[in-house]
């Protein structure tokens, strides 16, 4: 047996540093799911009829999923049985009152973010980056909202959104993933809370990154958020959206959707940094993590990015997708995804290319320590009006040690002989021979395997805005701690 | 400065060295040289480190500690450096980072200040001179896609950027044209000095025409079994190992 691997087997996962809880009083649902909840929900947001119309229709659809064959089963994860009566699905920190400016927010809550590095007064936050922050089922806070309205830049909950921008919630919300989606993202329909807003003017080009920062605190409460995107002819915006929670023994369900429109000429660049609690070293707890993700590239020339960092959660189960419609529209997906201990991760993305001369660019870094499982799940479709379309695929595993696994599942239907596709794929595992070369230079073990990570993600981590790809870089090595002794 | 006393070494079930006694001083170049398979790479494995061995018997001071008992990468912040036999490739990661990241923790270990992006890089661009080194080659991955020349070079490339007190040079030579081979030689002669010593692994001959040893030792089946000056590597490549293989199997003693 080799050192390396004796190295790695000797797992003892560091602390999960954004696993505190915050004691807030909370007002909450009773646990369950039944139209009842349904209309609290949509009552204690006080929402327009249009709006639980279309939550009860997810709902009743939803229970005969639920009813006929339950969630889907053609994921490579393994996993209990979710109880969805015993779910908590609205808890929100109390006074709920209608806040006018960051001075209102409970000082406990802002506390809260800071403790997480999300500083909510505006003076203190770098600039160039305007955060909405959501607790639980609320969004709690929404910095720099003025000064983004300057340009006609709309970036607020969803649930305002609902109040003050019907329009534009009514013409786009279930437009590019509707409610009879998949079992998760009909859940969510139904009782989703909170999220993100964000629209952008014809030819405007966002100035700072728009970040949404989601906490899940109280107990047996589910996430479902629902963020929706919407870019107008030849505007820009790059947001990125992060995401932690408390460690509890209790697995705790988050399904959320995100929806992405882009018009011609226009850009939305998204970027997901995720590191939900991931359970104990045994495997112990940790966030179940269900979300449907998928962009439109509706007009010419529109371009939708997706980079993911994937860290967190005991399951993560996510294909961040475009559909890409324009003529000339083009789609990327950049994606780390990094399992440890027991997490299991089966993600990827679909490219739909409808458009003539579309192009879709996917490159998958996959990491499996530990007992960790690593799928890559990928779906490339060119139907028959897509006249030259091109298709870029590369998917890498890197394994360390000898008790983890990678695997992959790219689909590709080609309906059009003049598509190009390329499909690069490799596993590899981290060896003693480069952590040796690395040690004999004077660098540590675990600087070794962290340098070797970072070298195999670079591809992805030069994706994301520069901030964040330091932050990536640190979230990384932090997770991959203990697992090289 | 090393000092290597009865040392025994085993991977898996086969013992590979089976008694190996050295001496290097600082000021001195040493060359062991000997067969394919006789210990010598082994050797310079153990003494850089690497855990795949098992050291069954003997020890090994450096500066009077137990170098054994140090870890490689410790070894490594005390000067001791290995010219890797078959350098690794590590994707993603550009040489200029991997080589600050590596005289930074050298440098911190020796209470150095961390030398800063500028500092580091006119340093290396001194250093990539001396061993008339392509500059690109810095900002590209560590060994990826270097003919074995390159990678050849580049040990010692990095070698003379981090300056060690012990350099052990595992087959640096083969593989190697003349030219490089005059590139790499002219490297190792630069880092001589009173304070430093050079050990030259080698199959053959050649290297020593231009990097000059103070004492040849000759490795066989895992004992060295001859040591002598300069003149015992000629007298090697004009008689082959056989001869001395033999000497030694008749009990012939070995000079020290």
């Amino acid at each position: 047996m080799t050192t390396a691997t004796t190295a790695i087997e000797a797992l003892a996962n560091r602390e999960y540093q954004y696993g505190f809880v915050t004691e807030i009083e909370a007002d909450a649902a009773p646990r369950g799911l039944n139209e009842d909840i349904i209309r609290l929900i949509s009552a204690k947001k006080r929402e327009p009829a249009w709006m639980l119309a279309w939550r009860l229709k997810a709902y009743r659809y939803w229970a005969t999923l639920e009813k006929a064959q339950g969630e889907p089963k053609w994921a490579n994860i393994h996993y209990g049985p979710i109880d969805y009566q015993g779910i908590v699905y609205y808890s929100a920190p109390k006074p709920k009152q209608a806040l006018n400016s960051l001075e209102e927010v409970d000082p406990e809550l802002l506390k809260t973010f800071e403790k997480l590095g999300i500083p909510l007064e505006e003076q203190k936050r770098f600039t160039g980056v305007a955060v909405d922050a959501v607790f639980d089922s609320v969004s709690v806070a929404t910095t720099f909202k003025e000064k983004l309205a300057e340009l006609g830049i709309i970036f607020c909950a969803f649930s305002e959104a609902v109040q003050k921008h019907p329009e534009l919630v009514r013409k786009y919300m279930g437009s590019v993933v509707p409610y009879t989606d998949n079992f998760f993202a009909t859940l969510n329909a139904a009782v989703f809370t909170d999220g993100s807003f964000v629209y952008v003017p014809k030819g405007v080009r966002c100035p700072m990154e728009l970040s949404t920062y989601f906490r899940i605190n109280a107990a047996d409460t589910g996430q479902f958020e629902r963020t929706l995107i919407i870019a107008e002819p030849g505007s820009y915006v790059s947001y990125l959206e992060g995401c932690t929670a408390p460690k509890r023994d209790q697995n705790q369900l988050h399904a959320a959707v995100v929806e992405l429109i882009a018009l011609d000429d226009a850009e939305i660049k998204y970027s997901t940094i995720q590191n939900w609690y991931p359970g104990d070293k045994e495997g112990k707890g940790g966030i179940y993590n269900f979300v449907t993700k998928r962009g439109k590239a509706l007009g010419r020339n529109a371009k939708i990015s997706w980079t993911q960092v994937e860290t967190g959660a005991a399951i993560t189960w996510k294909y961040p997708g475009v559909i890409l419609q324009g003529d000339h529209s083009i789609g990327e997906f950049y994606s780390v995804a990094l399992t440890n201990n027991y997490q299991q991760a089966d993600t990827g993305t679909k490219m739909i290319h409808i458009g003539k001369n579309t192009k879709s660019t996917i490159v998958a870094k996959g990491i499996s320590a530990g007992h960790g499982q690593n799928t890559y799940r990928g779906l490339v479709k060119i139907g028959k009006g897509a006249v030259g379309a091109r298709n870029y695929t590369q998917c890498d595993s890197l394994l360390l040690g000898d008790r983890c696994g990678a695997h992959t599942f790219p689909y590709i239907e080609v309906k059009t002989a003049s598509a190009q596709m390329e499909h690069e794929a490799s596993t590899s595992k981290i060896g003693e021979d480069q952590i040796f070369y690395c040690t004999q230079r004077g660098l540590t073990k675990e600087d070794a395997v962290n340098l070797i990570v970072n070298g195999f993600c670079k591809r992805v981590f030069r994706e994301l805005p520069m901030e964040f790809a330091v932050e990536a870089q640190k979230l990384l090595s932090v997770s991959l701690e203990g697992s090289v002794g | 400065m090393l000092e290597v006393k009865n040392l025994h070494v085993k991977v898996g079930k086969h013992e590979i060295l089976k008694g190996v006694n050295l001496k290097v001083n600082a000021g001195e170049v040493h060359s062991i040289m000997g067969p394919n398979g006789s210990g010598k790479s082994t050797l310079a494995q153990v003494l850089a480190g690497r855990e795949t061995y098992e050291v069954t018997a003997g020890e090994v001071t450096y500066d009077g500690r137990n170098l054994l008992e140090m870890a490689p990468e410790d070894r490594a912040r005390e000067g001791l450096f290995m010219a890797f036999q078959y350098p690794v490739e590590i994707a993603g990661v550009s040489s200029a980072y991997f080589l600050k990241a590596a005289l930074n923790a050298i440098r911190k270990h020796r209470g150095l200040e961390e030398l800063d992006a500028m500092d580091f890089l006119a340093l290396v661009k001194e250093k990539i001179k001396l061993l008339a080194t392509d500059e690109r080659l810095l900002n590209r991955a560590v060994n990826e896609g270097f003919s074995g020349g390159e990678k050849k070079r580049n040990e010692i490339f990095q070698m003379a950027v981090l300056e060690p007190r012990l350099a052990i040079l595992d087959e640096t030579d083969s593989g190697l044209d003349i030219d490089a081979l005059k590139i790499v030689a002219n490297g190792v002669n630069a880092l001589r000095s009173p304070g430093g010593a050079v050990i030259v692994v080698t199959h053959y001959q050649r290297i020593l025409n231009y990097i000059i040893p103070d004492y040849v030792h000759v490795l066989v089946d895992g004992r060295i079994i001859k040591s002598g000056g300069k003149e015992l590597a000629l007298e090697l490549e004009a008689k082959g190992y056989a001869s001395f293989e033999a000497e030694a199997r008749a009990g012939a003693p070995a000079k020290t």
